[in-house]
């Protein structure tokens, strides 16, 4: 891929004080009850949905979230019974995550969802394998999607399974690479304008 | 024909002929496409073209006048503003964020920076002052922000004195904004745990004149367009959208409200204070450019009333801090005016150069490295002009955001312009695209 701006490799911190990172490992699995209105949620699922145990990988609670991480193949069943059962009817679209030591799950699809009848929120997590990265599209669910996942295919390189037109959305349709993954770097890409081309910033000077 | 035209060339693809418009002799032009004999036409319209709002690409597809299909492209703005922030300090995200959707920077810089409150768990820990400080602002805003969105939308239908008179009326808030962060657009004002510095003398009652001269002047502007046959026939049942379509396409703002739906995340899941202050959802039952209109007319009286309110609990507030007491997390220097202008506060310098060591090591390390963010991730949403503006925020335990992704009111929005203008005339994607008020800047980020 690309060197990296100025001369930044690995985590490219600019402070100088590369590699800071305290290492408090992202909330697991939280044990009932829930707190909020959460445990109604997961009880309403459970027995709208029979799958439940088998589809839900697990249930996080965090900082008043509650997130449900399912599994790929179930999405768009628990997606249905979301929107239709439980009255999430309103998806605020798809963002992903790229979580590179992560092995066999690096690639993280995250959807923040909305209930205006019952005014409630809840998140769904869907994560897969770098080297197999196709989830279901939820854009027969909900179509507000549609461009929340191209964006996210754009980015990421998440294929959307279904989707009605998978392209890139935000970088030129000749993209090489998904730019907000963690080993894209940031900079060091050439601009090509009517047949000139302009190196990028770290090679035109030297910061090093 | 084989004439030549300069300002309408054509070449043949294996798409069929294609012409390139830069104005000129239409009657020409009409001729040459008479030619082709064919029953539809694809125009391209943008990204650089004076009505769509921004560098907005629509593709339409014609028949006669009427549109059969419509397609928005979008990315001449893409800016990778996500990206950026990931090798920036939390703080210094501020100063992206503020340029993602440019009408409404401080909307954005609150959204992000309850994001990270929230991931911080210092939410109640904000000081009351900058609490009702933000909310000012963000009010503030949202009026500047609807001046432009009535001004060019009427411009963008033909309408060029309302423009004149809105961007009057945006003057005064840009003035107050340079008042208080110095800046006009892309202030960076609202920082993690509070806001950048306190309210300069003198600032609430250039708030209290300019709040009488807008509510006067906002009268005026009203009627310039409520009631105006023209404007009238352009937008009453143009850009058609019931709840069902906002609910399945996920719209927010004046679109959803212009349903009859009184959604307004202020009311519904209010943050900042909002519960504390007294206002009325707008809302309009005809679905359409012209309830959508109504509404953002309405609204400038309701952020007016806050803005009041606001300036009323300052008064009281006149000392309170505006920042997080915690000093692992504070930014170290309030700014103050010194002899050569406005600078770091000589009694902070004097502090950390001449009396405490820690309050240097604080200092250095706050501004060189940042503070920690506890490992986590969340999802904030807050009520941007344009609809809901959601952050989601993910931390790995550093200095720096490991993923920022913000959920853009217009670039959801946007996927509306389809359902709203198919089948309809061509000059009416005008008022439908002006009614979504897309900011260009936030749907590309």
């Amino acid at each position: 891929m690309t060197d990296g701006m100025f001369g930044a490799k690995g985590t490219g911190d600019t402070s100088g004080y590369g590699g800071l990172v305290r290492k408090a490992s992202a909330a697991g699995s939280s044990e009932r009850p829930y707190g909020s209105y959460f445990d109604d949620v997961a009880d309403d699922l459970e027995r709208a949905y029979p799958g439940f145990s088998e589809a839900i990988e697990r249930v996080v609670v965090d900082r008043g979230e509650l997130t449900l991480h399912v599994k790929r193949e179930k999405l768009v069943e628990v997606a249905l019974i979301l929107r239709d059962t439980l009255k999430f009817e309103m998806c605020m679209g798809v963002n992903g995550v790229h979580y590179p030591e992560q092995t066999g799950r690096e690639l993280h699809a995250v959807y923040p969802l909305l209930s205006m009848t019952k005014n409630q929120r809840i998140r769904l997590e869907v994560s897969v394998a770098d080297g197999d990265a196709h989830i279901p599209s939820v854009v027969e669910v909900w179509a507000g999607n549609n461009w929340h996942e191209r964006e996210t295919f754009d980015m990421f390189g998440i294929i959307f399974d279904g989707h009605p037109g998978l392209t890139r959305i935000l970088m030129p349709d000749d993209w090489d690479g998904h730019p907000q993954r963690k080993d894209y770097a940031l900079g060091g890409i050439a601009v090509e304008y009517k047949g000139a081309t302009t190196p990028p910033p770290s090679e035109r000077r030297s910061y090093k | 024909m084989t004439t030549f035209d300069p300002y309408a060339p054509s070449r043949d693809t294996t798409e069929g002929k294609v012409f390139s418009v830069t104005g000129g002799d239409w009657d020409a032009l009409v001729q040459d496409i008479g030619a082709t004999k064919e029953e539809r036409v694809v125009v391209n319209m943008g990204p650089q073209h004076p009505s769509t709002h921004g560098v907005l690409r629509l593709v339409l597809e014609l028949e006669g006048e009427t549109i059969t299909e419509a397609r928005a492209g979008i990315g001449y703005l893409h800016t990778g503003i996500e990206k950026n922030m990931e090798y920036r300090n939390w703080t210094q995200g501020t100063t992206f964020v503020t340029r993602m959707d440019y009408l409404g920077p401080l909307h954005n810089e609150t959204a992000y920076c309850l994001a990270i409150e929230k991931l911080l768990g210092i939410t109640d820990d904000v000081p009351e002052r900058a609490s009702v400080i933000r909310v000012m602002m963000m009010e503030l805003n949202r009026i500047s922000s609807h001046m432009v969105a009535l001004g060019t939308g009427a411009l963008e239908l033909g309408a060029i004195s309302p423009m004149f008179f809105a961007f009057r009326e945006r003057e005064t808030v840009l003035e107050i904004f340079e008042m208080i962060t110095g800046l006009r657009m892309n202030m960076a004002y609202i920082r993690p745990g509070g806001v950048q510095q306190d309210l300069p003398v003198g600032a609430l009652t250039k708030i209290r004149d300019g709040v009488k001269v807008m509510r006067k002047n906002f009268k005026e502007n009203a009627t310039l367009l409520i009631g105006n046959s023209i404007w009238m026939k352009r937008t009453q049942g143009i850009g058609y959208l019931d709840l069902a379509g906002c609910t399945t396409l996920g719209i927010t703002g004046p679109v959803l409200r212009s349903t009859g739906m009184p959604w307004d995340l202020r009311k519904i899941q209010p943050y900042c204070g909002y519960e504390n202050y007294s206002f009325d959802v707008v809302t309009a039952d005809t679905c359409d450019v012209y309830g959508r209109f109504l509404i953002r007319m309405n609204e400038l009286e309701q952020s007016l009333r806050i803005i009041e309110q606001c300036v009323d609990k300052l008064e009281k507030l006149e000392g309170a801090p505006v920042m997080v007491a915690d000093k692992k997390i504070a930014w170290p220097a309030q700014l103050a005016m010194g002899g050569d202008g406005l600078g770091n506060s000589l009694d902070h310098i004097r502090q950390i150069m001449g009396t405490s060591m820690e309050s240097l090591i604080h200092h250095f390390k706050l501004v060189t490295e940042g503070f920690h963010v506890p490992a986590g991730q969340v999802y904030v949403a807050i009520e941007s002009p344009r609809g809901e503006l959601g952050a989601s925020v993910v931390s790995d335990g550093g200095t720096r955001p490991y993923r920022v992704h913000f959920r853009e009111p217009s670039f959801n929005n946007l996927q509306a312009t389809a359902a709203m203008s198919e089948g309809g005339m061509v000059a009416d994607i005008i008022g439908a695209v002006a009614s979504i008020d897309p900011v260009m800047g936030g749907v590309d980020r």
